[in-house]
């Protein structure tokens, strides 16, 4: 796989178009639940990103699990620089589309595969939320 | 999205900057799940505790309440969520000037803006219940799933920002729960047994929650042959909701759309997964701690009901619970000026425990409160909370009130937790 560009196609998301780091677990995602916000890590013991720092990232995850918060925290995260990059996940909720569209940060769910799968920590990914495109370089 | 004349002028910004962000969000959002167009909404429920706020989101709210009077004002019915702050305790939960600071502004914002601040996630059982078919836009995952499987409202988790759009504007994005189609079940749980504890309720839905596999699944419950209490049916879908993101479910026989199985899968026939009493249990020893320490018991998520506050009263009458250990019980503005003119106030504090009002543990900031006031080890009866906490720094158990009450008295874990 190495050296070549693989694509993978969700629905269109919302944001801008961005590239970083790939940060990836099968684990669900909530900003309350599973952050400590203030250090920028992921603080809840049983998640697979346990003490795992996340800032810049682009954040690869399951599904969206718990509360409501998470609709304002993407945006208070970003504003103090110590946000995602952009957040990927095999399903959002409404919350998380919310808190995307509030925060201005790209969002890319429902792909064709199991994206926590398909990609790895440590690639580069861009992000292409008006397409619905992820594509790793 | 189709948008009509009214709309489209809001979405220009003829109607002042408020609501054309409300209309841009509300988009944002609609496109994001293929929506049509959007629904009038009747009535909303704003979570926005300056913990999630932050000091940016306060700005925010700010800058919009700042706006001419015609320009800001929300349009329909808008109740408030727990806030972050009971300003007659914060000094003894050791709560800082600064979260106090950014509470009252928030509140300063929120009154500007017509917002009624009722301070409450139980607004279904102490507001303004919603009826079968209102369109809703409800912003605390346990209103959300009361409101949409007991009650038959129709409501998407409306987090803060698009839940203020909505008040702005008295719409949202027709998609998800709003729809017909996304209202059938998806997957089928038949229980051999019925939980009795308002503990067992909510670890019930745990079990349940875990097992979802996104937003859009909702589980059908089969074999729950007695009519639940609504305190009972609140536990329990708090902790789907929690453990699970989940808006909807339906209990045969129970919620109103579930007259019968055939009614609420249609066509589907997923395959019945068996729960019992060792699938609660499990979950119950899940959280069983490997000593029996204790600092702190707290009742909250969701909030008591009344009927939930004179029974904790009950159990706390006449006793006294250890120096060390703090209790607090967290409710609504309305349900605790009963409780003070009943007496169920003065009993749980003759007894050593805080009636908190307005709260929720978990909205008031508690990573920097169990911090503060050296808090790890906490018992409660509610599976919602158990599992929020865990992410917060804390060690926690999930018991029977009764249990939790017998423990903050004797300073130890007791009592088979």
């Amino acid at each position: 796989m190495r050296g070549k560009t693989r694509t993978y196609k969700g629905h269109k998301g919302i944001g801008d178009e961005v590239k970083g780091e790939a940060l990836v677990a099968t684990d669900n995602f909530s900003a309350r639940y599973d952050l400590d916000r203030i250090k920028g890590i992921f603080s809840r013991p049983q998640h697979k990103l346990f003490g795992k720092n996340y800032v810049g990232n682009i954040l690869i995850l399951n599904i969206a699990k718990g509360g409501v918060a998470t609709a304002w925290m993407l945006r208070e995260m970003a504003e103090r620089g110590m946000g995602p990059k952009a957040l990927i996940l095999n399903y959002a909720n409404p919350i998380m589309a919310q808190g995307a569209a509030f925060a201005n940060l790209p969002l890319i769910d429902r792909f064709d595969t199991d994206i926590t799968k398909a990609i790895r920590s440590g690639e580069t990914v861009e992000v292409l939320p008006e397409k619905g495109l992820l594509r790793v370089t | 999205m189709k948008l009509d004349a009214h709309e489209k002028a809001m979405l220009a910004g003829e109607e002042g900057p408020a609501r054309k962000y409300a209309m841009e969000q509300i988009m944002r959002v609609g496109r994001f799940f293929d929506a049509k167009d959007t629904v009038r909404i009747a009535q909303v429920h704003l979570m926005a505790d300056p913990e999630a706020l932050g000091p940016t989101g306060v700005d925010f709210l700010e800058s919009l309440a700042r706006l001419p009077e015609n320009d800001r004002m929300v349009r329909v019915p808008t109740v408030t969520d727990p806030r972050g702050v009971d300003f007659a305790a914060y000094k003894r939960l050791k709560q800082t000037e600064a979260q106090v600071d950014l509470e009252r502004r928030a509140v300063a914002a929120f009154r500007s803006l017509g917002i009624m601040m009722t301070d409450t996630c139980i607004n279904y059982q102490t507001i303004m219940p919603p009826v079968l078919g209102e369109h809703v836009a409800f912003g605390d995952t346990g209103s959300s799933i009361y409101a949409n499987s007991v009650q038959g409202a129709r409501t998407n988790f409306e987090g803060g920002p698009t839940a203020l759009a909505a008040a702005l504007t008295g719409r949202t994005a027709r998609y998800g729960f709003h729809l017909d189609e996304r209202r059938k079940g998806t997957s089928l749980f038949q229980v051999s047994w019925r939980p009795e504890d308002l503990s067992e309720w909510g670890a019930l839905g745990a079990v349940i929650g875990r097992r979802m596999g996104s937003y859009w699944d909702v589980p059908v419950i089969t074999g729950i042959n007695e009519t639940p209490t609504s305190d009972q049916l609140k536990q329990f879908g708090a902790a789907l909701a929690s453990f699970g993101s989940t808006p909807l479910f339906h209990m045969v026989g129970i919620t109103p759309e579930a007259p019968d199985l055939k009614s609420v899968l249609g066509r589907r026939k997923p395959k019945a997964a068996r729960l019992g009493r060792k699938d609660v249990q499990a979950l119950v020893k899940s959280y069983r701690p490997k000593d029996d320490k204790l600092d702190v018991v707290a009742f909250a998520g969701p909030q008591l009901s009344l009927v939930e506050m004179r029974m904790l009263a009950d159990l706390m009458a006449g006793r006294r619970i250890a120096p060390h250990v703090a209790l607090l019980a967290a409710t609504s503005p309305e349900i605790k000026s009963a409780c003070d003119r009943m007496g169920l106030t003065a009993k749980i504090e003759e007894a050593g425990g805080t009636v908190l009002s307005g709260v929720c543990f978990y909205q008031m900031y508690a990573r920097e409160i169990g911090e503060a006031n050296g808090w790890k080890r906490l018992m409660s009866n509610s599976a919602k909370l158990v599992n929020i906490l865990g992410g917060y720094g804390y060690e926690p158990v999930l018991a029977t009130m009764a249990q939790c009450v017998e423990s903050a008295v004797r300073g130890r874990i007791a009592g088979g937790a």
